[in-house]
């Protein structure tokens, strides 16, 4: 198989121009007789099913929360990109275009890139008129901070709930057209497989999450916005409820899977502080604009922080990375503080912790200026730890958190599957090995507001003689057939282990060898572990209760069944790239001082996995990455 | 530290519920509170029964989703947390807590502590929005919002839709929640225009959703998570006063 990107010709800054100047259209009386389904609700989600409410097309959107405004986008705080240069400090498209492909390590599509941040500008406009309350400046304008190693301020917040600000825009847009009978919705659905009928995707299969009834839907496309699988590693920053299932079930019917070993851990979360935990906040990135961070020098460490005197403490951001310091961007702090927890100088009750202090900004700034900057993530430390940050430096650690790998798509966002689209956190776009922070928000705004709404009317104008998609085909029964034999499987093995504990020892398996380092025999004894839990899991997980109620159980053992095979396809992917990038480190490519050493003459490519079927290897397709416009240097902040 | 539970569990709508006692030894104080419930489940399906059913996902206070009654409190003795913000060190060893749903005709229990509210939703999409479509927006700085506006705009925008204040309201009333969507679209300018024709719409729909009417208890404030005042009820009250007046027949 031969991938094609779709890139359309031309100089870069008018590709997407171009492109919209010659897409197909779909006349507005034609559009009432489409059917598209969504699933997801998040930013992606809604904004592309209330652009195509608002076009006219008959829309159906599905997720698994009780409301659509529940996504997981709601939980993101820092920010949204856009370069508006609001601030006159030198801030344009083709600047955030170079920031955001370096910052990826040059392992993204240029043409990618540059539309999204051409996008970024639409964007902003789109939500204040919304209603987004974003932060302004006295005299009435937007404010922007700088964040995560950029050198421009681009960065939009609405306090720290820019996430929940922007759902909140996207869902009212979304329940708008819900009111008008142009987006049907279907919360507390979740969408168990894909049914493809002559090679298209023409539905999907849901099972309702309150009754416990199976559902067939057809349409004449279907896009899947259904979030990240970070959550793979049991305990990361995402959501109880984020799972890869959506996403995987697509790829088991023949659309490829991109970059999975790619997963960004993000450098300050809270730490686990025992077995019992479900998830490890997330602290805010900004706090490292004033929080020094350290570890003991001493191994095994027993004193309390503060009696610990200045020399004694070893400031490794400072001391290794001098010109960004403690502002390293997330790939390089995070594995900074892996490498000393490793080294045996973690703090906290399960060492597995570094500090995160400000007594130096307090003594510089005064507490009442610190509270003025950071007060409200003071407070939510207090309550979560029981710990008084005024008084003693925070504990922070590593933490899985974005899944930059996902969906194969081209340029459309078509996935290789025919009328299947991904968009937002589900496909591999844009980010490249590495995503920065504010990106992602802004990702999967444009991919729904902007993009999909002119490539799947491009799409659908092919689809105007198709006539409705009956649910009575053979493929929708087989489909059905197989969710349902997958259920009772389930739900018969009535073993002795609880679904969470195979959860959790999938997590720690990926934290250890396939997470912020990895190497060949590591990823290989993953592999062989993976597979003997998954057939473990197969004996001996217990599921409670019946599939025609509502079952938490059923629905959490479906997901961590898909898990174990996604785990896999991780380890695999890792194996193949010999080299450091991004969020990738595999130990035995790096500098001589443990810096990352990319390969680019043998890894400038897309890795893009082809399913064979159960307990096959999975089969590599390349994309080979051309750089036209910027050429790939070396990340370097020392 | 231990605790004895006694937690609301209901098959389904139509069956009847009871609260059922259950013990828990040598529990962490640094757990959460659904983290406490997650370790119950774990047990209860070893021991062969039905894990209880409840609300949650972020567990990071933003979702809005985990509401549940405490002792009689919802989401608990904190002030303005919500559930799977509040850790075991809250309650003392040995202490008896009583978990149920929360309770309003207009949130049906679906299971154990699950309820259904999604008359939330139906209530924004009777009017809680700017009607513009994509791709229509002029550039964002073209009007000038002040500081202030934006920031009493977001204190309103703030709610996460998670229902403890009709929950604790003895009229179940949905007044907060609405008259912070209210609030937060009236105060910009971008919201403005629909005004009138919003806060009519939003409140027909609250009635038909069987929420009560607001008698200034204050309790929602109380118990609200994020703190919403209810300065935005009367803001609404004002709304609809100033819209009826104004509305041309
Ligand atoms: C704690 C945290 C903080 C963050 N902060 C920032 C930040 O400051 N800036 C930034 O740019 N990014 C941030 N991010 C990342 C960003 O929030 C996400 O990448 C982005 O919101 C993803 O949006 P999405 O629309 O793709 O998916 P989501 O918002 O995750 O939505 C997924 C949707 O899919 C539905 N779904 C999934 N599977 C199924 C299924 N099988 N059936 C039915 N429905 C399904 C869900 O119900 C949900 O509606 C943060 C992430 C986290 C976890
Ligand atoms: S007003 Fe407060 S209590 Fe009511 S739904 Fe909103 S956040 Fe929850
Ligand atoms: S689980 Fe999301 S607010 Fe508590």
């Amino acid at each position: 198989m031969k991938l094609d990107s779709k890139i359309p010709q031309g100089p870069l800054e008018q590709k997407w121009a171009q492109y919209k100047k010659t897409a197909k259209l779909v006349n507005p009386a034609n559009r009432k007789k489409l059917d598209v389904i969504v699933v997801g609700t998040g930013l992606a989600g809604s904004s592309i099913a209330a652009s195509l409410g608002e076009m006219g097309y008959n829309v159906k959107s599905f997720c698994f929360q009780d409301s659509p405004r529940r996504a997981h986008s709601v939980a993101a705080q820092g920010g949204v990109n856009a370069a508006k240069n609001y601030k006159n400090d030198g801030d344009s498209v083709y600047r955030m275009f170079v920031d955001t492909l370096k910052g990826g390590d040059f392992r993204a599509r240029e043409a990618n890139v540059y539309r999204m941040a051409e996008c970024s500008l639409n964007l902003i406009d789109q939500a204040v008129a919304q209603g987004v309350p974003f932060g302004r400046e006295y005299g009435g304008y937007l404010n922007n901070r700088s964040f995560g190693g950029v050198q421009v301020s681009r960065t939009f917040y609405a306090r720290g709930q820019t996430g929940q600000q922007l759902l909140l825009g996207a869902y009212q847009a979304l329940m708008r057209q819900v009111g008008k009978n142009t987006v049907q919705l279907f919360s507390r659905h979740e969408m168990l497989d894909l049914v493809l009928i002559d090679g298209k995707a023409r539905g999907v299969i849901v099972r309702n999450l309150d009754t416990g009834e199976i559902e067939r839907h057809s349409a004449h496309a279907v896009v899947l916005a259904t979030g990240g699988y970070g959550k793979i590693y049991y305990l990361s920053t995402l959501a109880m409820g984020c799972n890869g299932s959506a996403i995987w079930r697509a790829h088991k019917k023949g659309a490829l899977m991109a970059s999975p070993s790619w997963i960004q851990v993000h450098p300050t979360s809270l730490p686990q502080s025992g077995d019992y935990q479900s998830k490890l906040t997330l602290m805010s990135e900004s706090l490292r604009n004033d929080g020094r961070i350290w570890v003991p020098l001493k191994n095994n460490e027993t004193r309390s922080p503060n009696d610990i005197p200045e020399n004694e403490r070893d400031y490794y951001l400072e001391r290794r990375y001098p010109a960004f310091g403690n502002l390293a961007p997330r790939d390089i702090s995070s594995r900074a503080a892996k490498e000393r927890i490793d080294a045996g100088f973690g703090i906290g009750p399960l060492k597995n912790a570094v500090y995160l202090d400000f007594s130096k900004a307090i003594k510089e700034q005064g507490k009442e200026k610190i509270k003025e900057k950071y007060g409200n993530l003071f407070d939510m430390y207090l309550k979560i730890t029981g710990y008084d940050a005024y008084k003693e430096p925070m504990m922070i650690s590593p933490s899985a958190h974005f899944s930059m790998g996902g969906l194969w798509v081209d340029y459309e966002l078509m996935t290789t599957i025919p009328g299947l689209f991904a968009l937002g956190e589900a496909n591999f776009a844009d980010h490249g090995a590495n995503r920065l922070g504010a990106n992602s928000l802004l990702q999967a705004s444009v991919d729904g507001y902007f993009i999909a709404p002119y490539t799947i009317a491009n799409y659908l104008s092919n689809e105007i003689h198709t006539g409705k998609i009956s649910t009575d085909n053979l493929a929708f029964e087989n489909a059905e057939n197989a969710v349902k034999q997958q259920i009772e499987h389930l739900i018969n093995i009535k073993g002795n282990k609880t679904v969470d504990y195979y959860h959790k020892t999938l997590g720690k398996l990926l934290y250890d060898y396939c997470g912020l380092a990895r190497n060949e025999a590591g990823l290989k004894y993953a592999i062989e572990e993976i597979k003997k839990l998954k057939a473990e899991f197969y004996q001996n997980v217990r599921v409670s209760g019946d599939e025609n109620h509502m079952n938490t159980e059923l629905e959490k053992a479906g997901r961590v069944a898909d898990y174990f095979e996604i785990g896999e396809l991780m380890c695999y992917d890792a194996i193949t790239r010999n080299e450091s990038c991004g969020a990738h480190f595999r130990e035995e490519y790096q500098t001589p001082d443990g810096e990352a050493l990319r390969n680019d003459s043998e890894f400038q490519f897309i890795s893009a996995w082809a399913w064979k079927g159960e307990n096959q290897e999975p089969e590599l397709i390349k994309e080979p990455l051309v750089f036209e416009e910027i050429q790939p240097t070396v990340r370097s902040y020392k | 530290m231990d605790l004895h539970l006694k937690i609301w569990r209901q098959k389904d709508r139509s069956t009847e519920g009871k609260l059922v006692n259950y013990d828990l030894k040598d529990l962490n104080s640094h757990m959460s509170f659904l983290e406490m419930l997650d370790t119950l489940n774990e047990k209860l399906i070893i021991e062969g029964e039905e894990p209880v059913e409840f609300d949650h996902d972020c567990r990071e206070g933003i979702c809005g989703q985990c509401g549940i009654m405490i002792n009689g409190l919802a989401h608990g003795p904190l002030e303005n947390t919500t559930t799977c913000q509040l850790h075991l060190r809250s309650f003392k060893d040995g202490e008896t807590i009583v978990i149920e749903p929360f309770r309003a005709e207009a949130f049906p229990v679906k299971r154990d502590l699950k309820v259904d509210r999604s008359a939330f939703d139906r209530i924004i999409s009777s009017g809680g929005f700017v009607s513009v479509n994509t791709g229509q927006a002029p550039d964002a700085t073209a009007i000038a919002v002040t500081h202030q506006i934006a920031e009493e705009a977001f204190d309103s925008a703030a709610c996460i839709g998670c229902g403890a204040c009709v929950a604790t309201c003895k009229n179940a009333s949905a007044a907060l929640f609405t008259s912070a969507k209210i609030s937060h679209m009236a105060l910009l300018p971008q919201g403005k225009e629909e005004r009138s024709e919003r806060v009519i719409k939003m409140v027909q729909q609250m009635d038909k959703e069987l929420f009560g009417h607001c008698s200034n208890t204050e309790a929602c404030e109380v118990e609200c998570p994020q703190g919403i005042s209810v300065l935005n009820i009367a803001r609404m009250n004002y709304e609809y006063s100033r819209a009826l007046f104004f509305r041309k027949k």
